[in-house]
């Protein structure tokens, strides 16, 4: 602390006795943002994230083993991505388009849902939130730093799958020409931007469940009530998202959209389901988002 | 311990109000000051009223000088960290102002809240972390903070309070006691205009006791004002200069330490085997109530003590009563809640 600057101080306030500075201190950029990024080492440097980003990492492995070993009938396999799999034992980098369609609807949504609805609830339950708002953080700069910090783990947590299913899928099947869903043939140093803009779709689509998670971490005290409160949600809005005839609301379900990241493997790219994904999550966001500042920003902590 | 020069007077509450108009306690400043009065917190009629109709604080009318160790003394649950919460902003009053540093809370926090170190309800810690990096965080959290003179600003805290040894620990692993350290660490993260020390002391051994209580003198004795709340009497008594007294949630009485404890009316003792004769000789010599107890004898001094009392002994003497010991017995701050409330101190609201 320079002298100047004491001084300067010292003739802003009265001070009894001149060895406690007083005054206000300027805020900084780099202080504004030390938040976001403390609460990002805060989240990755915790063991439970690594341990969910394990069986992330994980989960393509033990696809592509099961593939490897029943090549015989390779029809089978969920919901949207009956296709990936038989073309993986095809080609390696299919493995990738098949973990990530079989860990978006459940496993992903469920490791988001345990970061996302403990991020605020968690530091309630502990008594850290005084602290951090005493410090002061700020209400409305820590429910960003959470959101920022939720938006990384969608990314770490998609790349863990992407990343694992790359290396697997090279290691036990061929790689080559990769054969389109629409028939087209394009070469492998094509195909891999397109895996990087497939997972980059798969994670943003996270984007509004984090922020349902933030919102519903406001809400309570408990952080294993908001974790499971998220993971059910997303789990039942799936549900509906299954009846034909819940026509009318579907579209609007966040998880409608998900899978039309298999669009981006077509010639030429259909971006329709795309941009209509990425629309409704940008919606969520702000919808909980907003809600979520409104809870947060003026509730009482007395935790 | 750091004295400052009070010509306040001790203000009771009728009803909860009745505290303005109080003279300063500390000399003006020779620049016109931007805070009102010199008072580092200040509430009027400050309330809340919980959602299930629970009322925790009442009326409250507080103020806190400048350079003051202020104690904040009730049993537990008359609205002493309620209180608290108000004053940090952490929940927002029913009706009724608080002032922190001038500013009113909780509009103000992200100007006054940096010059405010906090330990409110025990510590919280990330047991994840280890002590270092959970000051790092609390720290982070500041947006006024230096992130270049973080790493030394937190060593220096962890030095302060005898826990660099313990630095890299994981924070679950600590004692209560080293728990309550690093809280009083992270209070302490930066040079305070104000420390709010919500029961410091509790969970610690009389050893670690000693160690705060110093710990706050040093504080105070750089100018810091110290907000300390506390259900122990004693723990008030050694350490603050002011004290404000809390009961079910109403401002019972403040002032200095000493007119509080003067409060409880000092009472003279004769110590001597002649009870019988003793007793007379005050009683004669407008001594009230006077009890008669084995090998002693004590009563209320009725005119101003000084003048009095040689010539009370001399005439002890004269009367041939065999004088063991002779003086006053000063009261202490808990005679003078029990005179003041009516009530013992252990009674929670």
């Amino acid at each position: 602390m320079s002298q100047a600057d004491s001084m300067s101080r010292a003739e802003a306030l009265p001070v009894l006795s001149g060895a406690v500075t007083s005054g206000r201190r300027p805020q900084t950029a780099a202080g504004f943002l030390a938040l976001f990024r403390n609460e990002l080492h805060l989240t990755f440097r915790r063991m439970r994230t690594l341990v969910l980003l394990g069986i992330l990492a994980a989960l393509p492995i033990l696809i592509g083993v099961i593939i490897k070993v029943n090549t015989d009938s390779p029809r089978g396999g969920g919901g949207g991505a009956p296709s990936f799999i038989a073309q993986t034992t095809q080609n390696g980098l299919f493995l990738v388009f098949t973990a990530l369609a079989v860990a978006l609807p459940v496993f992903l949504p469920m490791t988001v849902g345990v970061v996302a609805g403990d991020s605020v609830a968690g530091e309630a339950a502990t008594g850290t939130l005084r602290y951090l708002l005493v410090a002061p953080a700020g209400r409305t700069r820590l429910l960003a730093a959470k959101f920022t910090a939720g938006l990384a783990f969608c990314l770490a947590a998609t790349a863990a799958v992407a990343v694992t299913a790359l290396a697997t899928g090279a290691a036990l099947f061929p790689l080559g020409k990769v054969t389109l869903l629409s028939g087209d043939t394009i070469g492998l140093g094509e195909a891999l931007p397109r895996a990087l803009l497939v997972a980059a779709m798969v994670a943003l689509s996270l984007a509004g469940l984090v922020a349902i998670g933030l919102f519903v971490s406001t809400l309570t005290g408990s952080g294993i009530a908001a974790m499971a409160t998220t993971v059910v949600l997303v789990i039942t809005v799936q549900i509906l998202d299954s009846f034909p005839q819940l026509d009318a609301i579907r579209p609007f379900l966040f998880t409608h959209y998900w899978l039309s990241f298999a669009d981006l493997l077509r010639a030429p790219m259909y971006w329709d389901g795309m941009l209509k994904n990425l629309g409704l999550q940008a919606a969520y966001i702000a919808v909980f988002g907003s809600a979520a500042w409104a809870r947060f920003s003026s509730r009482d902590i007395s935790a | 311990m750091t004295e400052t020069p009070v010509t306040g007077d001790v203000t009771e509450s009728a009803g909860g109000r009745g505290a303005e108009a109080r003279p300063a306690p500390v000399p003006a400043p020779s620049h016109p000051a931007p805070l009102p009065g010199d008072d580092v917190i200040r509430t009027q009629g400050l309330t809340k009223r919980f959602r299930g109709g629970q009322l925790a604080v009442d009326g409250l009318d507080l103020a806190v000088p400048r350079g003051s160790v202020f104690g904040f003394l009730g049993p537990n649950g008359s609205g002493k960290t309620t209180t608290i919460r108000m004053l940090m902003g952490l929940i927002a009053p029913t009706s009724g102002v608080a002032t922190v540093l001038g500013e009113s809370m909780p509009q103000s926090v992200a100007s006054v809240l940096p010059r405010v170190g906090a330990l409110i309800e025990g510590p919280a810690l990330y047991g994840f972390l280890s002590g270092r990096d959970n000051l790092a965080r609390f720290d982070a959290a500041d947006s006024t903070a230096d992130p270049r003179t973080r790493r030394r600003r937190v060593e220096e805290a962890l030095e302060r309070v005898g826990l660099t040894a313990a630095a890299g620990k994981k924070a679950r692993a600590y004692s209560l006691g080293m728990k309550q350290r690093l809280g009083l660490a992270s209070a302490l993260l930066q040079p305070r205009e104000l420390l709010v020390l919500d029961e410091p002391t509790n969970g610690l051994d009389p050893q670690g006791m000693r160690e705060i209580r110093a710990l706050v003198r040093e504080v105070a004795a750089e100018g810091t004002t110290v907000f300390l709340s506390s259900h122990l009497l004693d723990e008030i008594e050694h350490v603050c200069t002011h004290a404000a007294v809390m009961s079910r949630g109403r401002l019972v009485v403040q002032g200095t330490v000493a007119e509080l404890a003067a409060r409880a009316q000092g009472r003279l003792v004769v110590r001597t085997p002649d009870v019988a004769q003793a007793a007379e000789v005050l009683a004669a010599h407008q001594v009230a109530d006077v009890v008669r107890g084995e090998d002693r004898v004590d009563g209320e001094l009725g005119a101003p003590g000084d003048a009095a009392l040689p010539k009370l002994c001399a005439a002890l003497v004269e009367a041939g009563v065999r004088v063991h010991g002779f003086g006053l017995e000063r009261g202490t701050l808990e005679d003078a809640f029990v005179a003041l409330t009516g009530e013992g101190f252990d009674v929670a609201g």
